[in-house]
């Protein structure tokens, strides 16, 4: 037994010796731009994860070169785990050594990279990370979505002033600082507006992945509000929704970015006609040209509609490239530099200005489920 | 809480509970007799799911024919499964044969990545399915009759199969010694043959009936599940039918009752089953129903 472990010991050490020569001898290779790819492809965010990464592909194969040098996407599972997303950066920073990194869905998963891009001095643009804090005291993390103030203050207001709501109840995804943070500024802004500080009825929690939310909604039904925001993954507020009209609960839901995905009308079927939610982008109104090219393309390209966070990554990428060309260089310290001078720049999904905190100042936009279809309703611009 | 309330959340943690009740019995059954956790129990039960739903969406079969074809594909699943990961095993130490098991579990789960996409899937619920009736104010979707009921029958089933036919007897021989059983002319591999396909089945009925309550599939769905079910067994005495069944309500209860009475805990719902786990195996370490080894499969 003993020969066998010391065997297996020399073996290890043999492979691991063996690659990392190999490692060494690929590093001065930098031809190509590499691009990073740092999006759950698996796990409960995986629809939304490959959704992005559909988007970037599309731009990648529509403008696959910069400054003459061709652009390679190097994508890794960060596996809609935290502990793996720290992982998955590491391998982007360390191991390939990519540019820039375009990700994640999920802003706890990219907040669990953050920090090793920050390190690697490695500029990371958020497709969809609504949260705060992505960006807070991270100089290296930008990103080319609104943020989730703006969105609770704005699904907020539309409860109050159009779906005339006067007591809501709230939903969260307790494990998901996007959820828990949208839900916040909902609230706030929501007993502001009422002026009453009894307006949220009842808060219920949950946990991602979830599949039984009925002890929830029962609890929930008692306090009768008028609406419930349920900020949360697509396929569990689904879950929820189909669940809330099992119990016979006929409440208007209210919801945000994340519904905006085909997963959510397909796991929600005929329970989610009517419900509301806040995202980026409308694909049944192209609003410039850089919209309309991105909608024509990826549906030639991929057969199917485009979800808003397919025109953001699109964007995203776009966005990169176009600080290299601006830098004229694909270092990434010049790259992160180049970002925070982005203005006025042409994505599918708005126009971009990239402002003093990294973030992106961008108009909102209302959707509802209609006839099994997303169907928009109203824009709202930012204050 | 009001009865009404009370009598909603009991109808709905009932439901919940049968179907736990339901996969436990297949980790308490391969348990009895090789006296082996199959890891992959949890990953039968996605199989299944699956393939009802590719039977229904894409080779568009009517429901029952497609059910039907599942369960008899994932049982066959399920004694390749043994066959191929736990038979060359069976005389190896405990220790091997657990960790082909988890081996087996991570394979499968990552086949179905790449097989069935990691995209969820949308399962097609049948519009007899998909009713809801309102009794004194409790509102009760048909699936959460049907689980129930379904698990009695199957538990009925089982138990006569176990002790009332000779391969039931044969089981509970092997069951008690493999290698006396060997010597009394029982065909063990067999007999073990049998309980992994009866194991299999159940797994796969667990779930297409857990899609047709929760119907969205995706390749892990079965990991939590599978976690779950696999206490629900210990909690009632790993290797008892009825230990399995019962721990399986008594999770389903436990789960669903204490966010109804504490909802600030629902954070944690999770935590229960294993807070629940750790108490039973210092407590009773057989498990509630585990002390009997005569009654055990």
């Amino acid at each position: 037994m003993k020969k066998i472990a010391s065997l297996l010991t020399l073996a290890a050490v043999a492979v691991a010796s063996v690659s990392l020569v190999s490692c060494s001898k690929e590093a001065p290779k930098a031809e190509v731009i590499k691009i990073g790819v740092f999006e759950p492809l698996t796990g409960a965010n995986g629809a939304g994860g490959a959704d992005e990464y559909d988007g970037i592909k599309l731009a990648n194969k529509l403008f696959p070169e910069v400054l003459g040098k061709k652009v390679q996407l190097i994508a890794v599972d960060n596996k809609s785990d935290k502990v793996e997303a720290a992982n998955a950066a590491t391998v982007l920073a360390q191991k390939e050594k990519v540019n820039a990194v375009i990700g994640s869905w999920g802003s706890s998963l990219s907040m669990a990279g953050g920090p090793i891009f920050a390190e690697a001095k490695i500029p990371a643009v958020a497709v969809s990370a609504t949260n705060p804090a992505v960006t807070k005291g991270n100089d290296y993390y930008f990103r080319v979505c609104f943020l989730d103030p703006f969105q609770g203050v704005v699904g907020a207001t539309y409860a109050f002033n159009t779906l005339k709501a006067k007591k809501v109840a709230i939903i969260r995804e307790v494990s998901n600082d996007y959820s828990v943070g949208l839900a916040k500024f909902f609230a706030d802004e929501f007993v502001k507006l009422t002026g009453d500080q009894g307006a949220v009825v009842a808060t219920a929690d949950y946990n991602t992945g979830d599949q039984d939310f009925t002890a929830q909604l029962t609890n929930i039904k008692k306090s009768a509000p008028d609406a419930i925001f349920a900020p949360g993954n697509y396929t569990e507020s689904a879950l929820i929704i189909k669940q809330a009209r099992a119990l016979g609960m006929n409440v208007q839901f209210i919801g945000g970015d994340t519904w905006d995905m085909a997963a959510f009308l397909e796991v929600g079927g005929a329970a989610v006609e009517g419900a509301v939610f806040s995202t980026f982008f409308a694909n049944d109104v192209p609003i410039n040209k850089t919209s309309e090219a991105f909608l024509k393309s990826f549906r030639e390209e991929f057969k199917k509609e485009p979800s808003a966070v397919s025109a953001l990554g699109y964007d995203a990428y776009l966005v990169i490239l176009d600080a290299i060309k601006r830098a004229n260089s694909a270092e990434p310290q010049k790259i992160r530099d180049a970002l925070t001078t982005t203005k006025d720049f042409e994505g599918s999904a708005g126009v971009i200005t990239i402002n003093a905190e990294r973030n992106a100042d961008k108009e909102a936009v209302f959707k509802t489920v209609k006839d099994g279809k997303f169907v928009f309703l109203t824009t709202v611009k930012p204050k | 809480m009001d009865l009404q309330t009370f009598l909603q959340q009991f109808v709905n943690a009932l439901s919940l509970g049968s179907l736990y009740a339901l996969i436990a019995i297949g980790y308490t059954m391969v348990y009895g007799i090789l006296r082996l956790i199959n890891f992959a129990h949890g990953d039968v039960f996605m199989i299944g799911g699956y393939l009802a739903f590719y039977g229904v969406s894409m080779f568009l079969m009517p429901w029952w024919l497609a059910v039907c074809l599942a369960i008899v594909v994932t049982t066959a699943f399920g004694v390749g499964l043994e066959r191929v990961a736990y038979r060359p095993l069976r005389d190896s130490p405990r220790i091997s044969i657990m960790i082909s098991a988890i081996g087996a579990s991570f394979l499968i789960e990552n086949l179905a990545i790449v097989l069935f996409d990691a995209r969820p899937k949308a399962f097609p619920v049948s519009s007899l399915f998909a009713a809801n009736y309102v009794i004194g104010g409790v509102h009760v979707a048909s699936v959460s009759l049907i689980i129930p009921v379904v698990t009695a029958v199957l538990l009925a089933v089982l138990l006569w199969i176990v002790h009332r036919t000779k391969t039931g007897m044969a089981m509970r021989a092997v069951s008690t010694d493999i290698e006396a059983a060997r010597l009394m002319a029982i065909d063990v591999n067999r007999i073990v043959s049998i309980t992994f396909a009866i194991g299999s089945a159940l797994a796969a009925i667990g779930g297409i009936l857990w899609a047709l309550k929760y119907p969205r599939l995706e390749p892990l769905m079965g990991i939590m599940p599978g976690l779950k079910c696999f206490i629900a067994a210990v909690v009632g005495g790993i290797g008892s039918i009825a230990g399995a069944v019962l721990g399986g309500l008594l999770l389903g209860l436990i789960e669903l009752m204490t966010i109804a009475v504490l909802p600030e805990l629902t954070g944690y719902k999770d935590a229960f089953a294993f807070v629940l786990l750790i108490m039973v195996l210092l407590v009773k370490p057989t498990g509630l129903l585990g002390k009997n080894q005569g009654e055990k499969v």
